[in-house]
């Protein structure tokens, strides 16, 4: 059932607290990525509508420029959306990228319907963030409205705050 | 919503006083054409609101789109260490298209700065960190796009494009209490 009202849709992504599930998907046409296989640093998941739209061209953007920052925390970033690996390809090299986009391709949206991040009525993922700590467990998460770049300066908070706090690999027994 | 951070300080570079009862601070990148734009409209904007407006200008350079935004803005810092920052910020505005290190050294003589100073400290990369650390400032603050605009420290997601439209909402923004 597609879920219509923006507001209850918003919280409808995983919360913090969650395991984040895991997935592999396509970072290339000739690659993938296995998200489990990035356990030892913080995972940055950017969901995002589509490549080419304007917002998002300045959402990717602000964030290959905020890489830097990002790294100094360890985190790791990908960029997904329901876009194929051919597209993304074109994307990132027209963009100059530096991260990997991953393609939720096939079957469509089915990452960002786990994370709660799928819009029915569009057929895209929604604008969703997600800090994922070394021990897989989503630390914070937040979903803006499709229309505004949601900026960096929420997922550097929760880096900075994941900083300061033992991983959840290190407090499960 | 984020607040501006750091607020304005002696550290940035001001136009208008400072008893001024609206502060407007500019993100924004020397090779940007929406900044670019911004300028042409800031500039009546600023004359209409005269001693009303204090106006300071950060540097947000998206560097990796834009390859000369970062050396333009170091360029207007070293101007600035000389006296000049307005001078030359509006000289790169107004020549966008020509930003390549030789452009920038010639604006630097047509202002009569002192050219080889300039010319050193470019190489010497001496601004870079001033530059870097508005960069970080404004994705701290939420800057989310060039040009992002904060109106007495917060940021202001409305339209700026026509320059009516944007003195009547600053005027309306000037007549509020100051939050900071």
């Amino acid at each position: 059932m597609a879920e219509t009202d923006p507001a209850r849709r918003a919280a409808g992504i995983l919360p913090p607290g969650a395991p984040a599930p895991d997935f592999t998907l396509k970072t290339a046409p000739d690659q993938t990525l296995r998200l489990s296989t990035r356990r030892s640093h913080p995972v940055i998941l950017a969901f995002y509508p589509a490549d080419w739209s304007p917002v998002c061209g300045d959402q990717m953007a602000l964030y290959n420029e905020v890489l830097p920052e990002f790294q100094e925390h360890g985190a790791e970033l990908f960029g997904i959306s329901v876009d194929g690996a051919w597209c993304h390809a074109a994307f990132a090299r027209d963009r100059k990228l530096r991260f990997p986009l991953l393609s939720d391709f096939e079957p469509k949206g089915a990452v960002s319907r786990q994370y709660g991040a799928y819009r029915e009525e569009d057929g895209t993922s929604e604008r969703a963030l997600f800090v994922i700590d070394a021990g897989g467990i989503i630390h914070w998460s937040y979903c803006s409205p499709i229309d505004v770049n949601p900026g960096a300066d929420g997922i550097l908070s929760a880096l900075e705050s994941l900083d300061r706090q033992p991983t959840s690999a290190e407090v499960r027994p | 919503m984020s607040p501006l951070t750091p607020p304005v300080s002696d550290a940035d570079h001001v136009a208008g006083p400072d008893s001024a009862p609206l502060t407007l601070v500019e993100y924004g990148d020397y090779e940007c054409p929406y900044c670019g734009r911004a300028y042409v409209i800031l500039q009546s904007v600023r004359r209409a609101l005269d001693s009303q407006l204090r106006f300071v200008f950060r540097n947000l350079p998206l560097a990796e789109i834009h390859p000369h935004a970062r050396k333009a803005a170091q360029a207007a810092e070293a101007a600035g260490a000389q006296g000049k920052f307005w001078e030359m910020h509006d000289a790169l505005f107004e020549n966008q298209n020509a930003l390549e290190e030789a452009d920038l050294l010639r604006y630097a003589r047509m202002l009569e700065l002192d050219t080889e100073r300039i010319a050193r400290e470019l190489k010497d990369q001496t601004f870079a960190k001033r530059v870097r650390d508005d960069f970080r400032s404004g994705i701290r603050s939420g800057a989310n796009n060039t040009p992002t605009f904060f109106m007495n420290g917060e940021r202001y997601d409305g339209s700026w494009e026509d320059a009516d439209a944007f003195t009547r909402v600053l005027r309306e923004t000037a007549g509020r209490p100051v939050l900071s």
